[in-house]
């Protein structure tokens, strides 16, 4: 065991705190002391959420650990501990209670403090700051007796300021003496569509105005003096005009500090002494602050590594380095979405710009490329930041852009340049929760890995969450075709055919079972990937019951109990409430049944109420209840059209020109039930003002003054895309009939779980062949299409009534085969007044005590038995 | 000496053919004890298969919940699965264990006697 080596980390915010994290991870086994010195009363929180404490989160909600927790990493930790000396000589700190703490390796992690601008009455009673607990509890202090709150300040941090105020109920102004808001991450077009974005919700900006002096007012506590003469008057002051580093040690005890302040750190986040080391919004590396949380989660990194590197001897190859890091910023501020990546304003030599600009929809969209237009260097997003990371992307990995790059933020009305999985660089990211890159799938394709499956196996990419799993494919699907391997589109070992062959295959010979498939096409006994696979097909096809004996074997466990499984095995319930119109009186009964079977009730995104935390046992006494009161099941558990969401239309709204509510319920009604190779969402919108959100769709409709347009394959999700524009001012018939084709097209050829989205971009000839399928009837299938559509429509059935009539399929909703009793793993607990799933450690070990006497009979029993 | 015992669980007509049901199995599997955990128990029902039944735990290792008679039975290369319906990994219901990732669950011995099927417990 090598010698103790004792580091002590003056500062506990989220870098410091992520210092010791990696200390304890890393100096697990290398007899590692770690002492935490933390000048707050609170040990590490969240500060980037800081504004959540407004919003109902608590200190402990904010908390990053707690004391237990640095008890079980046997951290030595001390609040209210600031420190006042180093000796770097004896290699000892001193607080400021004068306790003394040795060091053999000193982190300072003291971060940044608010600069207040040296206004004259700047340091009255509430002229506060914002930056800690402390502060927020000060703010809200001050808040509860007074009227009018302004912030000095409109980078990021004055917006969120002003956000808070708002949240407090405060009359809100932001003052800005630079001519904009948030100059550093936007440029002048930007800042101002930010700035009328952020007025409309009632916050009042000022900008290019420099406070003079804070004096008493007359309405309010105080009145704040421009330069110009004008005034404003308020009760409460905050100030956010940016921050300094917390220097002061490095100052006093002669670190090398930067001219304008921070302690100068190396790459190894060295100081000028080899024993101590600055991480975070303290240090300055190469005449930089890095005030974002990753580079300093970063820097600790290093910084830790570095540490346990030198005293184990265990050089790694690749030291971990910090080396600068990338500024880029995504955000929502106040509900505004802004994005920033690299050279937004343009600055570097040579650079040109694109600039898009829609005032109506409030959108706002620069790229910066490089003089030969062939490299981005940097962007600006307000109001939408969709691109943000496939443009990120470009920047990160010097992608060459396409032949015209303004495509990349222009609205899409033509053919949208996108990154294919070959066009993503080695270092993109395709499983966000595992972190694997596609670097790391390539190797293991390099490594002899030769399917999805294998690919998984080793790399653990698509494990977690599984939405890359489309992704994933792709990826893998290209590397291997790379290395001229013949990629199969078997859906698996049981079929030599694609989804679309199987489709045909069943059509063609009328097969109406698995069996019969599985026996003159197939081999083995299936798996969970072609059972499913045929029975949408089957169900697309015939449209029958779906638990007919036949085809219950073959259905996923949502389709097979019609319900939503959720983590702890319960599901939920999701009745249709078509088109998002509810009467009272279902509303009612919604509620009751919730009440009654001590349901957690969630409103959806697709406008109807989700109830959950049934056990398998209850749900078909929750249906028979909901049937009776007139409802139907809302199909939330099939790859199958689920909702048609609405805004109110031209019945109640001043501005729609076409009755949405009307034509999305008919929409719903038509195409309920029907199964597709995934999910389908509709939505209607009365007027252009698109508040149905139809354009992030399958299929949106919206209306216009002579009727409707369709747009077709938008999705939200994982990868969102938006609609394509595919026919416009059609009337209700045209549109009907346009819809019918298109889906039942999708249904007909969509690969295995390929959103309608997918399913556009792998089409040869993409909008403009589905265009000419379905408008000009290229290849003469329309009628067919129709046809087939109604079909299955004419064959719909609420199949929760169906299967509450039917006595052997209702024997399936039981828990045991061999008894009422429930499954005793099943906890909730209560939060927010409703139910949720009991964690791990609040479930009750739940355990029979038998009676002696049956101990007895067991023994004798068994004795028999043996 | 054998400790475990056979435990009628149901008729065979409870089961549903190449699917899955659950069976509760109460009491202890050693009697000296007098603290019994209730043990749940995965039946699937696979006509095609020599074994007709397989019995293997009902609780998913990996989801962490009882689950697994609601998977989804097929077979991979030949060995008879059940999917979990959580996370899909795909568990041998031969030898219980996941074909996807470290994880084991326990198999039962299962006979029909006389239109009842038993476990080895």
């Amino acid at each position: 065991m090598s010698n103790q080596l004792n580091v002590v980390v003056v500062g506990n915010g989220m870098v410091g705190h992520h210092a010791v994290e990696q200390l304890v991870n890393l100096g697990a086994e290398h007899n590692v002391s770690i002492t935490v010195l933390s000048a707050e009363d609170r040990l590490a929180y969240d500060r980037v959420h800081l504004s959540e404490y407004f919003s109902g989160k608590t200190a402990d909600d904010l908390a990053l650990t707690d004391e237990e927790t640095y008890q079980d990493w046997q951290v030595d930790f001390h609040t209210n501990a600031k420190v006042v000396g180093i000796d770097k000589q004896q290699q000892k700190v001193t607080t400021v209670a004068g306790d003394v703490f040795e060091y053999d390796k000193l982190i300072l992690a003291t971060g940044s403090y608010p600069f207040v601008p040296p206004i004259p009455g700047g340091d009255q009673d509430h002229c506060l700051v914002y930056r800690t607990i402390d502060d927020l509890e000060s703010i809200q202090q001050s808040a509860s007796c007074g009227k009018v709150g302004v912030v000095i300040g409109g980078g990021l941090l004055g917006l969120e300021a002003a956000n808070a105020l708002k949240q407090l109920g405060l009359a809100t102004h932001v003052v800005e003496f630079a001519p904009q808001l948030m100059a550093v991450q936007v440029d002048a077009g930007g800042g101002r569509l930010l700035k009328d974005k952020i007025e409309e919700l009632g916050v009042q900006v000022h900008t290019g105005k420099a406070t003079q002096v804070i004096e008493a007012g007359e309405q309010c506590r105080y009145r704040l003096v421009f330069a110009n003469g004008e005034s404003l008057e308020t009760d409460l002051v905050l100030f956010s005009a940016g921050i300094r580093p917390y220097d002061n040690l490095a100052r006093e005890f002669e670190l090398t500090i930067g001219e304008r302040g921070g302690i100068v750190v190396n790459e190894q986040c060295l100081t000028s002494d080899g024993n101590i080391y600055a991480i975070g919004e303290c240090a300055l590396y190469q005449n930089m602050i890095y005030g974002l949380v990753a580079p300093g989660y970063t820097m600790a990194k290093v910084a830790a590594q570095d540490i346990i590197a030198n005293h184990t001897n265990l050089i790694e190859e690749a030291p971990l380095r910090f080396t600068g890091a990338d500024m880029s910023t995504k955000l929502k501020l106040m509900g505004v979405d802004v994005g920033s990546i690299g050279d937004a304003h343009g600055r570097t030599p040579g650079a040109l710009s694109y600039t898009y600009e829609n005032q109506p929809l409030g959108v706002y969209k620069k790229i910066v490329v490089s003089q030969n237009q062939k490299l981005l260097l940097g962007a600006v997003l307000v109001g939408d930041t969709s691109e943000y990371d496939s443009l990120l992307q470009y920047m990160l990995n010097g992608i060459e852009l396409p032949n015209e790059p303004e495509a990349l933020i222009l609205p899409s009305s033509g053919e949208k340049p996108t990154l294919g999985a070959d066009a993503l660089p080695d270092t993109a990211t395709i499983c966000s929760c595992l972190n694997v890159t596609k670097g790391d799938i390539i190797d293991a394709v390099d490594g002899g890995a030769c399917s999805v499956a294998d690919v998984k196996a080793c790399t653990k990419a698509s494990t977690g969450c599984g939405g890359c799993a489309a992704l994933l494919k792709n990826v893998v699907d290209k590397e291997l075709e790379n290395r001229g391997v013949e990629v199969k589109k078997d859906i698996c070992e049981h079929f030599a055919y694609s989804r679309r062959e199987l489709f045909d295959i069943i059509k063609v010979n009328g097969i109406k079972s698995f069996e019969e498939l599985i026996e003159s096409h197939g081999k083995g006994l299936g798996c969970e990937v072609c059972k499913p696979t045929v029975g949408s097909i089957l169900a697309s096809v015939w449209n029958d019951y779906i638990l007919d004996a036949s085809k219950l074997p073959l259905q996923d466990t949502n389709d097979n109990f019609l319900a939503n499984m959720q983590k702890d095995g319960t599901y939920s319930v999701v009745p249709r409430v078509p088109g998002g119109e509810i009467t009272p009186e279902r509303l009612i009964t919604i509620g009751e049944v919730a009440k009654k079977y001590k349901l957690y009730t969630k409103i959806t995104g697709g406008q109807r109420i989700d109830l959950f935390g049934a056990r398998v046992e209850q749900l078909p006494d929750i249906w028979s209840e909901l049937i009776e009161a007139g409802m139907e099941t809302g199909h939330a558990y099939g790859k199958a059209v689920r909702t048609v969401k609405s805004c109110v239309g031209s019945t109640w709204c001043r501005y729609g020109v076409q009755d949405s509510v009307s034509m999305a319920i008919f929409i719903e009604n038509r195409y309920k039930g029907i199964r597709a190779p995934h999910k389908l969402k509709f939505a209607v919108s009365g007027c252009t003002r698109e508040c149905a959100e139809a354009q992030s769709k399958d299929f949106g409709v919206i209306a216009t003054d002579k009727g409707w347009n369709l747009y077709v394959c938008g999705n939200g999700g994982m990868k969102p895309r938006h609609a394509d524009l595919f026919a416009t001012d059609l009337d209700d018939e045209t549109l009907i009939k346009y819809i019918d084709r298109v889906m039942a097209f999708y249904i007909q050829t969509g690969d295995r779980l390929q959103r309608t989205s997918v399913w556009m971009e792998n089409l040869e000839g993409g909008l403009e062949y589905l265009k000419q399928v379905v408008i000009e009837d290229s290849l003469g299938i329309g009628e067919t299409l129709e046809n087939q559509m109604s079909q299955v429509i004419g064959k719909y059935q609420c199949e929760w009534k169906t299967t509450i009539e039917n006595p052997e399929a209702l024997k399936r909703f039981r828990q045991f085969v061999n008894s009422d009793k429930q499954d005793t793993n099943i906890q909730f607990v209560n939060e927010r007044d409703q139910i949720r799933p009991a964690r791990d450690h609040e479930k009750i070990q739940v355990v029979n005590i038998m009676d002696t006497n049956d101990a007895q009979k067991h023994k004798e029993l068994a004795l028999e038995e043996s | 000496m054998s400790d475990k015992r056979w435990i009628n669980i149901c008729s065979l007509s409870d089961l549903v053919e190449n699917s899955g049901v659950c069976a509760l199995v109460e009491g202890a599997k050693n009697a000296d004890d007098l603290i019994a955990k209730d043990r749940q128990i995965a039946l699937f029902s696979l006509p095609s298969m020599s074994e007709q039944v397989f019995a293997i735990d009902n609780f998913d290792p990996i989801g962490k919940a009882n689950v697994l008679y609601r998977g989804m039975v097929g077979c991979n290369q030949g060995e008879p699965i059940v999917a979990s319906p959580l996370y899909k990994q795909q568990f041998s219901l031969k030898t219980g264990q996941c074909l996807h990732e470290e994880a084991q669950v326990n198999t039962y011995p299962t006979r029909i006697t006389d239109n009842c099927v038993e476990v080895l417990v």
